[in-house]
């Protein structure tokens, strides 16, 4: 077996202990990497920059534990950020692993501002099936969701009063780590004309830039790099602080472009052994 | 961190260096810590539905004589029948029900939005005097090539299999955008759970030394 296909057998146990060793490394020696800001990002953050206070942003919070990494720091940068600025925030999960997600953010960052539940903001919980459920909302919130997540009637929170529907809400920003996007874009945008944002994982982005480019969606944040993105504006705006330990996100990216030079190393090597081995049979 | 924190901390710790462990071979940690996590989320799955679905929206209204809410209950009873070879037919209702309250739901706006507004997004202004109007023409160029890929009716040579063949190269532009958000999905949950064990060793260095 000559060396280039010895470099193709490689078994990948070696390939998972080089990336573990580069990730380790990186994650003991931290360093800091130059960002750069996506206006699909800052276009985001500008329109929570421009809501006033007292106006109404929802979010749906639509991915449970095993997106965290990638999500939760979108959902700390935004919440931070709407709440520093006294806008109020309506949330829902659409997700069935994903209450849990919500109220460990509203909780903690509600006490971070002296927020009210039901006065500054109302989590409204979980509810299966979200395509029924948005277009249940689009005609009135308190068709699927007649109580909040702890039980209280929504008629009788003072958040409520004037909310009946999409129409009351500034703008809809959709987190999620699934399939509920496709629905905040078919149903509440798409049905409602809703004006609509995501936040989605690694995985999702570049699935969902053709409804940027139609504009059916006005901001895309883009899994960690997107949430470090968030954070870097959000740092920058003043509402969150590396002192406090809320840049989540950027912490990793150091990890990222390390495992990504490494990466992209591999694949060089595989498709260099690739084309040798396949030179040296032709030949 | 308090005691409590660093115990469950370490639970979470120890869970997440049993699943790693699957990376080298299939071992009883991954077993268990795979079958937990199963576990785990199907049991809080149920009980949320059960307190956010079942309850509310069958059990309460029956309870207050909204009578007419046995029929979906009867309905969602029926689809228990599927366990069963001589009465999974009677699931069938139930089924036809589901599939085509969410056909005509979803097929008339799953068209317009995933269709006809992508068609017109690919409506777009060309021309040269600006770097926008040139990428303009690009996408126009390779939406064509992509669904020239696609025409199986005509053979794939001369003018239209050049075409063919840039749509497949615009294609593999498409994967290979994915495959590296997809990368940077995959180690970011990775780098995420690297820093929590780096923090916990930390503080557990901190606690006992």
């Amino acid at each position: 077996m000559s060396f280039y296909e010895r470099m193709m057998n490689l078994d990948r146990r070696w390939i998972y202990l080089v990336i573990g060793l580069v990730v380790v490394v990186t994650a003991i020696w931290s360093f800091t990497v130059p960002l750069y800001v996506t206006p699909e990002v800052r276009s985001i953050y500008d329109y929570v920059e421009s809501l006033m206070p007292g106006d109404v942003l929802m979010i749906g919070v639509d991915y449970d534990p095993s997106a965290l990494a990638e999500l939760h720091p979108m959902t700390y940068a935004i919440t931070r950020q709407c709440f520093a600025r006294n806008i109020k925030l309506l949330l829902c999960c659409l997700h069935q692993n994903g209450p849990g997600m919500v109220e460990q953010v509203i909780a903690e960052v509600a006490k971070e501002y002296g927020k009210v539940n039901g006065v500054d903001y109302v989590y409204m919980g979980y509810k299966p099936y979200p395509g029924i459920t948005i277009l249940a909302m689009g005609q009135n919130f308190r068709i699927p969701f007649p109580e909040d997540y702890y039980g209280t009637p929504l008629d009788s929170l003072p958040m409520m009063r004037n909310i009946t529907n999409f129409d009351n809400v500034r703008a809809i920003i959709n987190i999620s780590a699934g399939s509920g996007t496709e629905y905040w874009i078919n149903y509440a945008n798409g049905r409602y004309n809703a004006k609509l944002a995501i936040g989605v994982t690694g995985v999702m982005t570049s699935d969902y830039y053709p409804f940027l480019q139609s504009k059916q969606i006005f901001g895309l944040i883009g899994g960690m790099k997107g949430a470090s993105e968030y954070e870097y504006l959000a740092a920058k705006g003043g509402y969150i602080s590396k002192e406090k330990d809320q840049l989540v996100a950027s912490k990793s990216m150091p990890i990222q472009t390390t495992t990504h030079v490494v990466i992209i190393l591999f694949i060089v090597v595989g498709n260099v052994g690739y084309f040798m081995s396949k030179r040296k049979k032709q030949g | 961190m308090g005691t409590t924190e660093l115990i469950w901390n370490g639970v979470a710790a120890f869970l997440v260096l049993s699943i790693y462990s699957f990376l080298y071979k299939d071992n009883p940690f991954y077993k268990f810590a795979e079958h937990l996590v199963v576990g785990v989320s199907a049991g809080y799955f149920a009980m949320i539905l059960y307190y956010n679905a079942f309850l509310p929206k069958l059990i309460h209204p029956l309870s207050s004589g909204q009578y007419w809410y046995v029929i979906p209950g009867i309905l969602g009873l029926l689809m228990w029948a599927r366990f069963s070879r001589k009465w999974q037919w009677l699931s069938r209702p139930t089924l036809g029900f589901v599939i085509g309250s969410g056909a005509g739901v979803a097929i008339p706006l799953y068209l317009q939005n995933y269709v006809l507004r992508q068609l017109s997004a690919s409506m777009l202004p060309v021309g040269f005097s600006s770097w926008p109007q040139i990428t303009n023409i690009l996408i126009i160029i390779m939406v064509f090539c992509a669904l020239a890929y696609f025409y199986f009716s005509k053979e794939h040579t001369g003018v239209f299999g050049g075409a063919a063949k840039f749509g497949i190269w615009t294609l593999m532009v498409g994967f290979g955008a994915g495959f590296g958000m997809t990368v940077m999905g995959r180690v970011a949950l990775l780098a995420e759970r690297v820093v929590f064990l780096r923090d916990y060793f930390h503080q557990l260095w901190n606690a006992v030394f």
